[in-house]
């Protein structure tokens, strides 16, 4: 490629013979290129070399940064995506660079989705100092939660902190989405039910700070009467805010600093980042040992396809293991 | 082999009008094809949605416009798309555009006009084109 075509979008395209296409993307989100810091996430969402190549040299040039990742879950329709347009609006004004990761889930038909998130946030669109990006929650390799995290980490490479990240909290990807970020808070709002969907879902134990937001509507003094003695009882800290009109949000924002700075003095931080660090990282052995297995079971003698599915699979698997001692 | 995604596109609705129902139906057809879509909601300025088309690395563009003001908000979001960097990602619009004014926007740059009337599978079929052709073009 021409030295003229450098500032061309074509520059950013994916023809790559010698790796120079993914330098420049690196170089890119480290210069915070919002066309580089977009390629590079489309890249390590898809997973694949392009992907490790990108991450190892974004290791390479800098490590990773400390940045906060803060976690939104609740059910649909909780104001998750109003409270995190509020909450870059707080982080704005107090000079942070912010990143925000929106999920939504894919149709597990069409494999499609409609990301709708954005609609409560383009007061943000034009500013250069705040990266969103949504996502959908199926339909790449290495998982969910794989490719959040590597999102993430573009996010916080291009400068961004803190990164956000909002999910629905239905499914065991969410929750895996939830383990990931150092703080989550679980979003609530009256008139959904919520609190009852919350504790079934077992993300009352998952998440770390309880929000009752719509604080403006009349139900939400009830909700959080019904919430105190829980977030009580789990020593977690319980907030009213209305993202709507951005009451209470400030001591939000107060609460979420304050809990980041003890986690990180009492070393339940690095902690915490080692068991997601592990989890993703089992994440994708299942998922390259998914691929050595399917391919173990397609190619089973007959006498053992005839055999239980569980018989296969101990079959398969002692194969595996067999091979790998081998090599 | 074969990508694991099919595609990204945003949808995104400039100009004053609040109605956003045939913008919503195309979304929603256009995830049950396959396509993951970006969809920004109302009244955005082109800068806006060239901005989210970057952030987002979509893989086409669609505006849909009610207003009549497509031949000045169709080539401004062009021209946005442009200036970040984006002038070679397909962009197709829909709306009410009189037959007169299809062919000057074309030859601006909008791959596709949808006229009231026309078929969703028509819609889809040419946004599953574009995004075929671009990613093609891109080497993706
Ligand atoms: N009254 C009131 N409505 C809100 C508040 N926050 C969000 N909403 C509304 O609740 C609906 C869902 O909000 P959204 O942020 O999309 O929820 P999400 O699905 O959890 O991301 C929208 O109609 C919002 O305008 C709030 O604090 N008060
Ligand atoms: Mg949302």
């Amino acid at each position: 490629m021409s030295a003229s075509s450098e500032n061309s979008p074509r520059s950013l395209s994916g023809d790559d013979a010698d790796g120079s296409f993914i330098r420049r993307i690196a170089e890119g989100v480290a210069a915070r290129s919002p066309r580089a810091i977009g390629r590079a996430i489309t890249i390590v969402e898809e997973g694949g070399p392009q992907a490790d190549q990108l991450l190892t040299i974004l290791d390479e040039a800098a490590p990773a940064s400390d940045a906060l990742t803060l976690g939104i879950t609740g059910t649909g329709g909780a104001g998750k995506s109003t409270l995190a347009g509020r909450l870059v609006s707080c982080f704005r004004s107090a000079g942070h660079r912010v990143g925000l990761i929106a999920v939504d889930p894919s149709s597990p038909i069409s494999g499609g989705a409609v990301l709708g998130d954005r609609i409560r946030m383009m007061r943000h669109a034009c500013d250069p100092d705040v990266v969103i990006r949504s996502m959908a929650s199926r339909g790449r390799l290495g998982g969910l939660s794989a490719a959040t995290a590597s999102a993430a980490r573009i996010m916080k490479a291009a400068g961004c902190h803190p990164v956000l990240i909002e999910t629905v909290g239905v499914g065991q990807a969410e929750f895996d989405i939830v383990r990931l970020a150092d703080l989550t808070m679980l979003v609530m709002a009256p008139g959904l039910g919520d609190d009852i969907q919350a504790m079934k879902a077992g993300l009352l134990e998952l998440t770390d700070m309880l929000v009752v937001n719509k604080g403006d509507l009349a139900g939400a003094d009830i909700l959080m009467r019904e919430m105190e003695p829980i977030a009580h009882d789990r020593g977690k800290p319980l907030l009213k805010v209305s993202a709507k009109d951005g009451s209470g949000v400030d001591d939000l924002v107060r609460e979420v600093f304050s809990l980041f700075r003890g986690m990180a003095e009492s070393g339940r931080l690095e902690a915490r980042r080692q068991r997601s660090s592990d989890a993703e990282a089992l994440d994708w052995a299942l998922e390259m040992a998914r691929e050595e297995l399917s391919q173990l079971l397609e190619n089973q003698p007959d006498e053992l396809k005839n055999c239980s599915p569980k018989k296969r699979a101990e079959a398969a698997l002692f194969l595996l293991k067999t091979l790998k001692a081998t090599m | 082999m074969q990508p694991v995604r099919k595609g990204r596109i945003l949808i995104g609705k400039p100009g004053l009008d609040g109605h956003d129902r045939g913008a919503k139906v195309v979304a929603r057809a256009l995830s049950d094809a396959g396509f993951e879509v970006i969809y920004t909601g109302i009244r955005r300025t082109p800068e806006e949605i060239a901005a989210a088309a970057v952030q987002e690395d979509v893989d086409a563009v669609g505006i849909s416009l009610l207003s009549g003001a497509h031949n000045v908000l169709f080539p401004a979001v062009l021209k946005a798309l442009a200036a970040v960097g984006l002038g070679s990602v397909p962009v197709l619009g829909g709306g009410v555009i009189p037959d007169e004014d299809i062919p000057g926007l074309k030859a601006l740059g909008i791959r596709e006009i949808f006229t009231p009337g026309t078929p969703l599978s028509a819609v889809t079929e040419a946004f599953e084109r574009a995004v075929t052709e671009y990613r093609q073009s891109e080497g993706r």
